[in-house]
């Protein structure tokens, strides 16, 4: 039992992802970002946003963490590039809503994303994939260099 | 040297008995909080059953018993720090709050801008932050004693710290992110010599090792209940009388005063006019339990088992390969941190939940610990005498569990 609970956490993607996480970079040109901490844990990661209107022309990351924290942002940014501020949105209060159970979330609609579901059960583990997302969050909605943490 | 039968020990401690995900329960989180004896939970509860009253009022039989009950277990802490009178005992929420006690109280009136307040790089947040905050109120100087790769203090150049400006020195008995055991008399007779008052933190010490005050001869000594099996919220400072004495109270309220008027309140003796307020009664009482039992089993008995534990706990993980262990000091107690390699200790952390392994990941409120190994977290297994060898053998299990999932 304990095993299988295990992989459906640290799912083959999330380790991959965790390994190598996709652009995971110092984006120069960016004109949104926001810093995100997870104190306790000591996750620290900044999220960088190139903003063109309203697409998200170029998104990236850097910093430590927790293989969940590492993979959900390294997801979020192969899932969120190229995509409208309105459809981000969409996605963002998906994942928000797999990870907290707070709605149902059409698997479907998900994609790659998938993976995370797993952690909802582990409560105290939330945090840490959430970390990326809300940090993206108020890159886009304040621009400027801001501070959020998930404690 | 007695031997412990560490299987009736663990009879006395419900919680150890359990499953955790289809596994027996390893507690190894000790130096977060311990877990609690029947004894310590049958006294709170009898009391509560009992004699419920408040202390220091009423003329009836109930609030005579609370307060005998109460100023019992004080009587019990003083013994058990070797102090000399219940009067150099005062009961706080723990070693936080006599902390924030001795810098409000002592060290403030008495602090000017320039002036220093010594502290060490090992220090848990608690004894870092509340010096910190009246550094600032007053512009003086935290000054921190170094520390080597090992974990250890750099005393090479303490001398030179111990200066004419230094108002206090504050550090810890036990560091709770490494488990060092710092020579805090030596370090205590030097800053005497010149002047200077000395505050002990020994919350990770008593669980583990005789706390004597005397011994020691500091002026103040702070520690909290919970980690040496009582309950939560209730705590003790030691200080030296003619140190209390000269202090002025830093909660007013009900039980520190001897008689108020709108133009000037007297303040109550010592230790009351720094118990402001109706007191943790139970949690004093549990606290009274909590030293008995640890006294009816043997502090030096206990040390000496858990040295055992602690050896066998590094020598094995010492074996493994891409384990690197965070504190190496020659003295250690209780505690084993340490970072598997490629693996962040809150993985760690959850990965050992599901073997039934407790022990915490995290930066251990030691950041400036953490800063120093340019790590962010580690994960740390902590000792108390009813763990077993086959309790590290569960902890060696989860690390090679870890290892093969992020192969």
């Amino acid at each position: 039992m304990s095993s299988a609970d295990l992989r459906d956490l640290y799912q083959q993607v999330i380790m991959d992802h965790n390994k190598k996480p996709r652009n995971f970079i110092d984006m120069a040109d960016a004109n949104h970002l926001a810093h995100g901490n997870n104190p306790l844990c000591g996750d620290a990661l900044v999220v960088y946003v190139k903003l063109d209107g309203d697409v998200i022309q170029d998104l990236s990351f850097q910093g430590s963490g927790c293989a969940i924290s590492m993979a959900s942002a390294s997801l979020m940014t192969e899932a969120l590039k190229g995509k409208t501020l309105a459809e981000a949105e969409v996605i963002y209060q998906q994942v928000h809503d797999q990870l907290t159970g707070e709605s149902e979330v059409d698997a479907a609609d998900l994609g790659k994303l998938e993976v995370l579901g797993g952690v909802k059960e582990f409560p105290a583990r939330v945090k840490c994939a959430t970390l990326s997302w809300h940090t993206m969050h108020s890159a886009l909605e304040n621009g400027t260099d801001t501070e959020v943490t998930t404690e | 040297m007695t031997k412990l039968n560490i299987q009736a020990i663990r009879r006395d401690f419900p919680t150890l008995h359990q499953e955790i995900y289809g596994f027996p329960l390893a507690y190894l989180d000790n130096a977060a909080t311990s877990q609690k004896p029947v004894q310590v939970i049958d006294a709170v509860a009898d009391f509560y059953r009992e004699d419920n009253a408040n202390v220091h009022r009423g003329v009836h039989q109930l609030s005579q018993r609370a307060t005998d009950s109460y100023e019992g277990a004080r009587a019990k802490v003083c013994r058990f720090l070797n102090a000399d009178s219940d009067e150099e005992i005062v009961f706080v929420r723990g070693a936080t709050e006599a902390i924030n006690l001795v810098a409000h109280s002592f060290v403030r009136p008495m602090l000017k801008a320039g002036d220093e307040v010594l502290i060490s790089h090992i220090e848990h947040h608690a004894n870092i932050v509340p010096w910190q905050m009246l550094c600032d109120q007053v512009g003086a100087k935290l000054v921190v004693i170094p520390m080597t790769e090992s974990g250890e203090l750099d005393l090479s150049g303490f001398d030179d710290l111990l200066t004419s400006k230094t108002k206090i020195m504050a550090v810890g008995q036990v560091s709770n992110a490494l488990g060092t055991v710092n020579p805090v008399k030596m370090m205590t007779e030097k800053a005497h010599a010149k002047g200077i008052p000395v505050l002990i933190d020994g919350a990770q010490a008593v669980p583990h090792m005789p706390a004597d005050v005397k011994d020691l001869d500091c002026d103040f000594y702070v520690f909290s209940g919970h980690k040496m099996f009582a309950p939560t919220g209730i705590g003790a400072l030691y200080g030296k009388q003619a140190l209390l004495d000269e202090m002025a109270p830093w909660q007013g309220g009900g039980d520190m005063i001897l008689s108020v008027s709108f133009e000037k309140t007297q303040y109550n003796a010592l230790p009351y006019k720094f118990e402001a307020g109706t007191p943790n009664i139970s949690g004093a009482i549990g606290l009274g339990a909590a030293i008995d039992y640890m006294q009816s089993i043997g502090i030096e008995a206990i040390a000496s088992y858990e040295h055992e534990l602690l050896s066998y706990a590094t020598e094995r993980v010492n074996k493994l390969d891409g384990i690197r262990v965070i504190g190496t000091a020659e003295h250690k107690a209780s505690v084993l941190s340490f970072v598997i390699e490629g693996v962040h200790p809150h993985d760690v952390g959850t990965i050992f939940d599901q073997q039934g392994v407790a022990i915490r990941a995290g930066h251990h409120c030691a950041q400036p610990v953490m800063q120093f190994f340019g790590i962010p977290a580690t994960a740390r297994a902590s000792f108390a005498f009813y763990n077993t060898m086959e309790e590290v053998d569960a902890l060696v299990d989860s690390i090679s569990k870890v290892q093969e999932l992020f192969a």
